[in-house]
């Protein structure tokens, strides 16, 4: 592949991507004062943030036992409110020593 | 970046994207010597999500923040900077979002720079381990307020049950997770509507 394709690829993901992300922050300045719009945009970052965690974070490692045991970590930690770097470094923790007994045993 | 590729188209898509589930399926399209429109494509429909996360911003941006601000905010407007922002109290001004975007810009592009040329010496245990840090951090985000607000928990039970149905059934991640959150949110704004600012 040529560097003048890849740079053209990558030109193109990134115009993609930006006015995907700039359109919504530039055209919608003033406040929305629908009542079901406001609720549907309080709602649309746990909504995003959970469809994206799942499943994919079952296929984020190496297998499905140790990520079951990252994801069921993650969720006892950030469940009694422990911090996101807390919870981040705990769950990989889980998996490496998940992974590092199924190895062993 | 494991196939043998030059560190300075990675290091440029993280510079230049600033996504991380895009880049990667940007990344192998263009290895696999795929066509633009199938790049385009992709790109779009994995990004989509960035569509509802910049509606919520710009309902959470101070009114003072001018459009110029907005069109160089939108830039930084990723995952992990979206779940930071969203999580703050009251409304966000420009030097705030400035100091959010900056470091995490700097720490991606040097990250990707470091893995693009070292990430043979990580041993492929920690490699493992390390990929599910991401979606540890959008627990650590989703729970506490779902254990406080019912619709909070609603939200996330209905998106992250549909998300899976969605794609145990073959869908693609990126279309999944707009139908699944979408339909969540939806759902969820006709039957726990907002009284003022706070949730329900």
């Amino acid at each position: 592949m040529t560097t003048g394709r890849i740079l053209l690829s990558i030109g193109m993901m990134a115009g993609i991507t930006y006015l995907v992300r700039m359109l919504p922050l530039a055209a919608f300045r003033k406040p929305i004062t629908s009542r079901f719009l406001r609720a549907f945009l309080a709602y649309v970052p746990y909504a995003v943030l959970a469809a994206m965690t799942f499943p994919a974070v079952f296929s984020s490692t190496s297998g499905l036992i140790s990520a079951l045991a990252g994801t069921l970590t993650a969720l006892v930690l950030a469940y009694f409110g422990r911090g996101l770097l807390t919870v981040a470094l705990s769950g990989a923790a889980a998996v490496f020593l998940t992974e590092l007994a199924l190895r062993i045993g | 970046m494991q196939k043998g590729l030059a560190p300075w188209i990675p290091v440029t898509i993280s510079m230049t994207n600033l996504t991380s589930a895009g880049q990667f399926a940007g990344l192998s399209i263009i290895l696999a010597g795929g066509a633009i429109a199938e790049l385009a494509v992709t790109t779009f429909i994995i990004n989509l999500r960035y569509m509802l996360m910049s509606l919520a911003l710009a309902q959470k941006l101070e009114p003072s923040v001018t459009l110029l601000e907005r069109c160089l905010i939108a830039f930084g407007n990723t995952d992990e900077i979206f779940a930071v922002a969203i999580q703050q109290e009251g409304r966000l001004h420009t030097a705030y979002m400035t100091g959010l975007i900056t470091s995490p810009y700097l720490g991606w592009s040097l990250g990707t720079l470091a893995g693009a040329t070292a990430t043979s010496l990580l041993p492929e245990t920690v490699q493992s381990a390390l990929g599910i840090t991401i979606y540890a951090m959008f627990i650590a985000i989703i729970l506490p307020p779902a254990r406080k607000s019912r619709p909070v928990l609603a939200a996330v039970l209905i998106a992250a049950g549909t998300s899976c149905l969605l794609q145990y059934a073959g869908l693609s991640g990126g279309w999944a997770v707009i139908l699944a959150a979408g339909a969540a949110a939806g759902f969820c704004a006709l039957r726990y509507p907002l009284k003022g600012e706070e949730l329900p």
